[in-house]
């Protein structure tokens, strides 16, 4: 027999084929159909490279808002921002001196929107920023590092390192002064190991710095090689860097059981309300099948297993939400506030005082004692230290909670006390009596490099911290401690770097106290 | 060891250090040979007028020099800190940046800076000498006027 014989004419199978077209692609596209169902709200999830990130279902305890505040989503939202102005940016940006300055001249004055563009790139910069180094302190106070999360920490704090990377290589970009003397310092900061080889004599054999600073400028100026060498880590190498970086750690976050939530989140939750739409839309009519009967004696109808929701939409809504907020706080800033353009780079004038961006101005005031020491040796100690967290902190108290642990709020709130007014008096020193170079001034380098006023307060945070683990028997109680201190060290520094600081970075209570040059 | 799992071994570990290898012919790529920066010699001709002890900074560069009763010496006004431009102030040079102060001769007089400012080397008579920025001379090496 031949195959059965069509019984409509090829001609209108085509013509009803081309009317169906727009329904059968959504269907190709999304195979399980709109999520309506349980079965669909899955599929809608796990169907879709993107969204199968998630689990199918979330646990209550993550959608409450006091669990993460949503600072890792306002991070990614600010990356896609980020992202997304940055290519539009890309039409007119020339890396080269000069044309550089006039092409961001351009984008500011000619190009349609471009100022706009250019303020929301600026905004999204610094609003990632923030919410990554909020997002780590979340973390870190709610315990989340903790097993099974300790890898995801380390992957964290990359995504810092990252963020701050493409800060930096970014501030270069527009070739005002600005950006030149931020960047003289900054590559001069990578050559500081020269401070310790130069004093010990060793710099000709041994030259760690000089090599840092020439494979960063591609020269021994800030010029056209480093120029074009901070756009391809800015626009390119980076950007591949932190997002390889966040897949593995949004990845993380599933396979090591999803957000951190404390031992008894389920009872302190208790039943979802009863008006929670949908927990489950099927009833299970025949019989009690094995995802809708949760931990306990007796099967609970109407409670998903363990206290979960269907992601779609409970997660995905919320996350949209987020990154609405964000979008509309990048907005707001950039219409308030246009980012800044200086004169056209001068190498032979330094800009005074030449300021790095914010987050920085906390390491240029202990710069500002020992390059070395406040550039690499400090920033060095402070990584491997909230590296190692998460592999000394082995306890189980307060996983889960916010300033859970041993001393709690309280050590906390303490902690704030002593890591503020040991940074003030440190640096209420230097600033009246200066340092020791003022005091004798014969005095060898290795001594201020290994006593100026970073190493003395990182050594008083070090002695309080250790004084905690003893008086509460706990490492997470120093752990706390000394978090906080840095933490509020870092705060104070930045402050004083932004606000306090004028020309020949001199004290100054404000910037109206300035004198005229 | 089974012949199977050591020529298995062999493999991983040439390629393990194929790899290492081709990453450090990669690394070898940014670390410029030749560096783009503009030329470090340049002619200078003193004004007769100079003062002793008074710097006079040639347009441009970032080195002061000096004449006196023994001769002409040039310093570098680049920061040893941070490498910020020194602005000559009174008697030494202040930097801007974080606020090194040096005298005259070079030496650290205040501040953050770790080494005293370097001397270069110059040669030439009459009024007109040729500055070096390449080579180095010890503090106090001066070229006769």
């Amino acid at each position: 027999m031949s195959t059965a014989t069509p019984s409509r004419p090829a001609l209108q199978r085509f013509l009803d084929n081309l009317k169906a077209v727009p329904q059968q692609f959504r269907a190709s596209a999304i195979r399980g159909g709109m999520p309506r169902t349980d079965r669909t709200r899955s599929t809608f999830v796990f169907g879709n490279v993107f969204l199968h990130l998630h689990a199918v279902r979330t646990h209550r305890w993550s959608l409450r808002w006091s669990t993460t505040w949503g600072l890792g989503i306002t991070a990614m939202a600010a990356f896609l921002i980020t992202l997304v102005t940055g290519i539009l940016l890309m039409f007119y940006y020339k890396p080269y001196p000069e044309v550089a300055y006039l092409s961001i001249k351009d984008i500011h004055f000619v190009v349609p929107t471009g100022r706009f563009m250019r303020n929301l790139h600026r905004w999204a910069a610094n609003v990632m920023v923030v919410a990554v180094i909020l997002h780590m302190a979340r973390a870190f106070y709610t315990a989340a590092y903790r097993a099974p999360r300790e890898f995801n920490w380390l992957i964290g704090m990359a995504l810092l390192v990252t963020t701050l990377g493409l800060s930096f290589t970014g501030y270069l970009l527009p070739w005002d002064q600005l950006a030149f003397w931020a960047i003289t310092i900054g590559a001069n900061i990578a050559q500081s190991p020269r401070e310790v080889t130069d004093a010990l004599g060793i710099t000709e054999y041994f030259d760690p710095g000089g090599l840092q600073k020439l494979i960063l400028l591609g020269s021994d100026q800030v010029g056209e090689e480093a120029l074009i060498r901070f756009y391809l880590l800015h626009v390119m190498i980076l950007p591949l860097v932190l997002a390889a970086l966040a897949a593995v750690h949004f990845w993380r976050i599933r396979k090591d059981g999803g957000l951190v939530k404390p031992a008894d989140a389920d009872r302190r939750l208790g039943p979802p309300p009863p008006d929670t739409y949908p927990v489950f839309t099927e009833a299970p009519a025949r019989t009690y099948h094995l995802a809708a009967i949760v931990r306990g004696k007796t099967p609970a109808v109407g409670i998903g297993p363990e206290q979960t929701v269907p992601s779609m939409p409970h997660l995905l809504y919320a996350e949209a939400g987020v990154f609405m907020l964000t979008t509309f706080l990048c907005l707001a800033l950039s219409l308030v506030s246009d980012a800044p353009l200086k004169e056209l780079a001068n190498p032979n004038v330094p800009e005074n005082p030449a300021k790095a961006p914010w987050y920085f101005l906390g390491l240029q005031e202990l710069v500002s004692f020992s390059a070395f020491m406040g550039g690499i040796g400090i920033p060095t100690i402070v990584l491997l230290g909230l590296g190692l967290i998460p592999y000394l902190d082995r306890e189980e108290e307060g996983t889960g909670q916010w300033f859970g642990g041993p001393g709690g709020l309280p050590l906390v709130l303490a902690s704030v006390i002593v890591g503020l007014g040991a940074a003030v008096g440190v640096e209420a020193i230097a600033i009246r009596f200066g340092w020791l170079r003022e005091w004798f001034p014969n005095i060898p380098q290795l001594v201020i490099t290994a006593i100026n006023p970073g190493t003395v307060l990182t050594v008083i945070y070090g002695t309080y911290s250790t004084w905690l683990v003893k008086r509460y028997n706990s490492t997470r109680a120093g752990a706390l401690g000394l978090f906080t201190c840095f933490l509020c060290g870092f705060i104070l520094l930045t402050v004083i770097g932004t606000y306090f600081r004028g020309p020949n970075w001199n004290f100054y209570w404000s910037p109206a106290d300035w004198p005229h040059h | 060891m089974p012949r199977r799992d050591f020529l298995g071994l062999a493999s991983v570990w040439a390629a393990a250090a194929a790899s290492v290898l081709s990453l450090v012919g990669m690394l070898r790529l940014p670390r410029a040979a030749v560096l783009a920066s503009p030329s470090k010699k340049f002619r200078v001709s003193l004004p007769e007028s100079l003062p002793e002890g008074a710097p006079y900074i040639p347009p441009g560069r970032s080195v002061a020099l000096f004449r006196d009763a023994k001769g002409v010496y040039a310093v570098s006004l680049v920061c040893t800190h941070l490498g910020c431009i020194l602005k000559p102030a009174g008697d030494g040079f202040d930097c801007p940046c974080h606020g090194s102060r040096f005298a005259a001769d070079g030496s650290v007089l205040k501040g953050p800076a770790p080494r005293p400012l370097p001397w270069f080397k110059v040669s030439g008579t009459g009024g007109n000498y040729v500055v070096d920025e390449d080579v180095m001379v010890s503090s106090g090496t001066k070229a006769a006027a």
